[in-house]
């Protein structure tokens, strides 16, 4: 059978995930956790709590502040130390609430039990109000609040929706995880899903590289009406909302547009999880599953974590050191991940993966004169000429940068990625980008 | 661990081609062409390639080194393809001198005056036989049997016309593919072989066609240049001869006969000369082999492959801008 992808563009880099076969073990709770108030897009969460405060595992301590926004929960019990800035993988020092840990007791509103509920009692409001009090982001890694995805602005409609498991980012095997691990939990929560965004259909795209994930849910997916688990041919950006929901509907959302002009609403294969554990068993979303690998490891791991602890404490967990010809530590994936100076970064709950690369392969190779293979052009899965954007952003022709689509840009890096001449494209693209934007901001305001 | 570590933007994996991959890649797919010359021409063959390419790269070592006082990148590949290209293109028994002159306009002129590799216009291997064949003409159209007396270099070699000199001075009867006349007839498996005289590389359609299979497979090139200059050719020259067997040469002729192998497959895909987008590259090849079509039955001179992709090459710029790639989310409509 020929696997349904994208038709435009893509690459396929080396998979390198060695951490598929490990199941996700817990990591030790530290001693203190610094959980930052903006781990979401949009504005940060206010904090509601002051230092000596008494918290529990499920806490309210920041609270959403602007429709895009989202709750944030302590994710231990103990004392409130102090709110300060913290570093994140951001690189930027955020306003966050450091808690010395003090055992590990839970809200007693929350469901600590194993046993799978599976009756949805909320109706669709109540859903989207429980999704946002739990403080539910897209775990996929841009961590967009997710309960916004299901307030639909007046006259539109979804009919599908659409589930990230692809996972096409080399190296991270967290939701291949959580799709082995959680398959019914992750079934329940589409489904919730499903009533919250009123559509009958759900597609969960799988790629090719995950069997085992795909034939478990497939099986399973039998006592769920309306849900489809669609095995795709491997190709990364994959996991890129516009290239999925081509991918799995052939609808093509229209330059600069949303799913939901569409009909799709899209959220990971990670968040049903946590909508689930939201609206089946009142739990926070105040940990979750991360991936810590790199060819230098041992072994890696896939581990729950819970957020605001240092993303060291996985490697204490392993029992393994920072491998000695380490050259960059990546927070998520080596396609788009951010590239962090330390590992005593707390995680948040957009993080999906720490990846440790030796020197050899972080480094830059020397950058060669453009030889016009085009490459760039036929793996650009936008349509766009990776080529000609940067030399006109490099020239600073940004009426130009924005007549060639540069907003369109998805920073999915397989311009860089493909290039023989080791040129920077995407780091000229950026910055072609963030100044169109910035033009048409001003245009919009004037 | 080192203390120096990289933060830098995504994306951080990197894929493994290089510059050198790609043009060693297409110094590879050019040996089946190599020693069908060899075999056909014998020593002369081989001086001619090796003192193409030492010319080429020598070229390019000097000004970069000592004019331009740059890196010197001679090894990156290009210079030697530009060196192999232009040896194809000329008899066995060219003058040395006249090789070093083509070399010089073909990496001096046509590339390095440019700025060097990836900035060239008009393919440098081109530009030297262009310049050669006007300044030379004598030498770059007087072509030595094949199989004449190969491994002794100082024999004087016999010389004959190609299959396509033939057709120009003479007609299609010339060519002895129409019973009439008591010509030696041209036989297609000898032209598609290699068996025929002409310039060093270009004799085996057979030979390109492995280097250039060889090239696809190997994901330097993509079909649609080679496809198109060949679809283009053979039609434009089809309907002519379906109008009138006896004065124009058949499609399978024009295909086999000459440079059009060589240039559809290593010359007209010439990634810095050629267009961006696969709609460009169209575009490019299908006017492409219109024109060889044209200069061929048309024009003065018997060959028109190399001008053809030569006057293609100056139209690139304004191909690329009209012929863009069809971007995501563009020109869709969904209530």
């Amino acid at each position: 059978m020929k696997l349904k992808t994208f038709k435009m563009g893509g690459v396929h880099p080396p998979e390198n995930k060695k951490t598929a076969d490990i199941a996700v073990v817990n990591v030790d709770i530290p001693k203190k956790v610094s959980v930052t108030l903006s781990q979401h897009l949009g504005v940060p969460a206010a904090p509601v709590v002051e230092k000596g405060a008494k918290v529990k595992v499920g806490t309210l301590i920041g609270e959403a502040k602007g429709f895009i926004s989202a709750n944030i929960h302590s994710p231990v019990s103990g004392t409130v130390f102090k709110v300060d800035g913290v570093t994140d993988a951001t690189g930027y020092r955020k306003d966050s609430v450091i808690i010395n840990v003090e055992g590990d007791e839970w809200e007693e509103k929350i469901d600590r039990s194993e046993e799978l509920v599976k009756d949805i009692k909320l109706s669709p409001e109540e859903i989207i109000q429980r999704i946002k009090d739990c403080g539910i982001v897209g775990m996929g890694g841009a961590a967009f609040p997710t309960h916004v995805k299901y307030m639909f602005p007046e006259g539109k409609t979804a009919d599908t929706l659409v589930v990230n498991g692809v996972e096409c980012e080399p190296y991270l095997t967290s939701d291949h995880r959580v799709m082995l691990e959680h398959p019914d939990e992750i079934l329940v929560g589409v489904s919730i899903m499903m009533k919250a965004g009123k559509v009958d259909k759900a597609m969960i795209g799988v790629e090719s590289n995950k069997p085992d994930a795909i034939e478990l849910l497939t099986k399973k997916a039998k006592d769920y009406p309306g849900v489809e688990i669609v095995p795709l041919k491997v190709q990364y950006p994959q996991g890129a909302e516009k290239q999925l929901i081509k991918a799995l509907l052939n609808r093509e959302i229209p330059s600069g547009k949303l799913p939901l002009d569409v009909g799709c609403i899209v959220n990971n294969i990670g968040t049903a999880l946590a909508i689930y554990e939201a609206v089946q068993k009142n739990k926070p979303l105040i940990e979750r599953v991360i991936t810590l690998t790199g060819k230098g490891l041992k072994k890696g791991g896939n581990f729950l974590v819970r957020i605001g602890t240092p993303a060291k404490s996985m490697l204490d967990k392993l029992g393994e050191e920072i491998p000695g010809d380490t050259g960059k530590l990546i927070s998520g994936g080596p396609m788009m991940g951010k590239a962090v100076n330390n590992l005593d970064i707390p995680v948040t709950k957009g993080t999906s993966g720490i990846v440790l690369m030796s020197e050899n392969e972080a480094s830059r190779n020397k950058i060669q004169n453009c030889i016009r293979c085009s490459k760039c052009v036929s793996v650009c899965p936008m349509g766009l000429e990776p080529y000609l954007l940067e030399k006109l952003a490099e020239k600073d022709m940004f009426d130009e940068c924005e007549a060639e689509g540069i907003v369109d840009c998805i920073e999915c890096g397989s311009c860089s990625y493909t290039c023989p001449s080791s040129r920077q494209l995407l780091d000229h693209i950026r910055y072609g980008k963030q100044n169109v934007m910035r033009i048409m901001r001003e245009r919009r305001q004037q | 661990m080192s203390n120096k570590l990289i933060v830098s933007l995504s994306p951080h994996e990197k894929g493994d081609l290089s510059v050198e991959k790609v043009m060693w890649g297409v110094v590879i797919a050019l040996m089946p062409s190599f020693a069908i010359s060899v075999y056909t021409f014998g020593f002369d063959a081989i001086k001619v390639v090796l003192l193409s390419v030492i010319f080429c790269m020598g070229v390019e070592f000097i000004i970069q080194k000592f004019m331009l006082k740059s890196d010197v990148t001679v090894f990156d590949g290009s210079a030697v393809i530009t060196g192999l290209l232009l040896a194809f293109n000329v008899p066995s028994n060219i003058p040395w001198w006249q090789l070093l002159a083509g070399a010089v306009v073909a990496i001096g002129i046509s590339k390095m005056a440019f700025g060097g590799l990836g900035k060239n216009p008009f393919n440098p291997a081109l530009v030297g036989r262009a310049f050669m064949l006007a300044s030379f003409p004598v030498e770059m159209t007087t072509w030595p049997v094949p199989f004449s007396n190969i491994w002794s270099p100082a024999a004087d070699a016999v010389t004959a016309a190609t299959p396509l000199g033939r057709l120009a001075e003479g007609g299609v009867k010339a060519l002895g593919t129409m019973t009439d006349p008591p010509v030696q007839a041209i036989d297609y498996m000898d032209l598609f072989i290699g068996k025929i005289g002409g310039s060093l590389g270009e004799i085996s359609a057979a030979a390109i066609l492995i280097g250039g299979i060889y090239m696809l497979f190997k994901k330097i090139i993509t079909w649609h240049i080679p496809v198109f200059y060949l679809l283009s050719l053979a039609g434009f020259s089809g309907v002519l001869w379906l109008i009138d067997p006896t004065k124009y040469a058949d499609p399978v002729f024009h295909l086999l006969a000459g440079g059009a192998m060589l240039g559809a497959w290593f010359m007209a895909t010439d990634m810095v000369t050629s267009p961006m987008s696969v709609k460009g590259q169209i575009i490019f090849a299908v006017f492409g082999g219109l024109l060889c079509g044209a200069i061929r039955i048309f024009g003065s001179y018997p060959e028109g492959c190399s001008y053809s992709i030569l006057i293609m090459n100056a139209f690139v710029p304004l191909i690329d801008k009209y012929s863009k790639p069809k971007r995501f989310g563009k020109e869709v409509n969904y209530g």
